[in-house]
């Protein structure tokens, strides 16, 4: 577990994501790109989907990324790292390269994995790639001008899901992403936030390590997209957290386990109130909706709780055998 | 050499390296207000450095060394996470020392 003087520290040695770029003041996504780089002990390289990232941090001819960093399309990021491991482990076979543990990260929004590259992603998980893939999900296809996607949470207002004398918001579900990709059976996968940033650290830490695809499902706060103040970025992401709106928790090999358990659970209200894309909530017309979204998150959480009680043995047996 | 560097990555197939082309200055994004430091009360815990967005807070081993004015955007975030309350946004015309301590009234000032 790496404190943060010690990720500081490597980001001094070997900076490889610099400022310059043009993401939005306030925004969350170079936290998790730096969390995500720091974190990694030996080489990168870094493949990315379409989206805000990819345009901001690659306008001709500058560039923000002090790693080998590919830009194929949208919805094939996976596909690219699958070529690059398939590369990378025909070079290592042949003894063209020194040896050294090469890690491939694809950095990709909630649209190009969600929606757009869930069918690249499906099919490099199930190939058995060793790499990790990274979605920051800010709940929209930001970067076009807040489009609704399958990450947009129930009720919350887009540009294509908007407010009016009809419409309420997104109507429908936002997907579980997270349990789709843990479906493939792959070794490791968990959902983690900004705001607890030692958290995330440590899950990278065990993703990289596993030998096959990883997954990480990381919460990142949109000023413009959520309609919420540039400087409270760091405050919405721990309130997602803390009203349990989105969990923080690891599948290993399958078993469930939650990583944070909020002490003071705020009310999903708190959270909500900070967004202007809920703010149709707060009408007494509104409360039906207000209720539904949160029955969505208690049940999320209940099930959760259900499964980490189940995988308690399972952990426990492996954390005797490893001792 | 940055100007050879040039001619090779403006060539149909060239490949461009972080430093080969200056950075963009992000500072002038920012509308009136900037950070500045208490020194006296920043503990060093680096939760500014790994929130802000912009890679805008300085460090030399551990240690904070001040804001890069050219690429802060004035998010505010800096501000808003300090456990101590030794971040604070001041007007932009604000002298600062070059670590983005406030100075003392009459320093920093020409005449």
């Amino acid at each position: 577990m790496a404190s943060l003087k010690q990720l500081a520290l490597r980001e001094e040695e070997r900076p490889r994501f610099t400022g310059g770029h043009s993401l939005c003041a306030g925004c969350g996504i170079p936290t998790i790109v730096r969390t995500v780089f720091d974190s990694i002990p030996g080489p990168v390289v870094a493949v990315s989907a379409t989206g805000c990232l990819e345009v901001a941090t690659t306008r001709y001819p500058f560039t923000a990324w002090g790693v080998p960093w590919l830009h194929v399309a949208f919805e094939n990021a996976a596909a690219v790292a699958s070529g690059v491991e398939a590369a990378y482990r025909a070079l290592a076979q042949r003894g063209r390269l020194s040896g050294e543990r090469v890690t491939i990260v694809v950095f990709a929004g909630d649209g190009g994995t969600y929606d757009i590259g869930l069918q690249a992603l499906s099919g490099a998980l199930e190939r058995g790639h060793r790499f990790l893939y990274v979605c920051y999900d800010n709940e929209a296809y930001m970067n076009t001008g807040i489009q609704r996607s399958g990450a947009t949470p129930f009720a919350a207002s887009t540009t294509t899901s908007p407010v009016g004398s009809v419409g309420r918001g997104k109507a429908e579900v936002r997907k579980d992403l997270t349990a789709i990709v843990v479906a493939h059976h792959i070794p490791y996968a968990a959902q983690a936030s900004t705001s607890h940033w030692q958290d995330l650290s440590v899950k990278v830490e065990r993703a990289v390590a596993q030998e096959g695809p990883s997954f990480l499902n990381i919460l990142s706060t949109c000023p413009p997209g959520w309609g919420h103040e540039a400087r409270d970025g760091a405050r919405v992401a721990r309130l997602a957290v803390e009203s349990r709106y989105w969990p923080l928790f690891e599948v290993v090999d399958g078993h469930y386990r939650l990583t944070h358990y909020p002490q003071h659970p705020m009310a999903l209200v708190e959270w909500l109130e900070m967004q202007k894309r809920f703010s149709h909530l707060r009408g007494i017309a509104s409360v039906d909706l207000e209720s539904e979204l949160e029955r969505e998150i208690v049940a999320q959480w209940q099930e959760l709780e259900r499964r980490t009680a189940e995988s308690k043995a399972w952990f426990e047996d492996r954390a005797t055998e490893s001792a | 050499m940055a100007s050879e560097r040039q001619d090779a990555f403006m060539r149909p197939g060239g490949v461009v390296l972080p430093g080969d082309v200056a950075r963009p200055r992000t500072g002038g994004w920012r509308t009136g207000v900037k950070p500045a430091v208490q020194l006296e009360k920043c503990v060093d815990c680096l939760l500014c450095w790994i929130h802000c967005p912009d890679m805008a807070v300085q460090h030399k081993q551990g240690v904070f060394q001040g804001f890069d004015y050219d690429l802060c955007k004035g998010c505010e975030v800096c501000a808003e996470v300090c456990p101590t309350g030794a971040i604070q946004m001041v007007a932009e015309a604000t002298q600062l020392d070059p670590r983005g301590a406030i100075l003392p009234e009459g320093e920093g000032r020409d005449g």
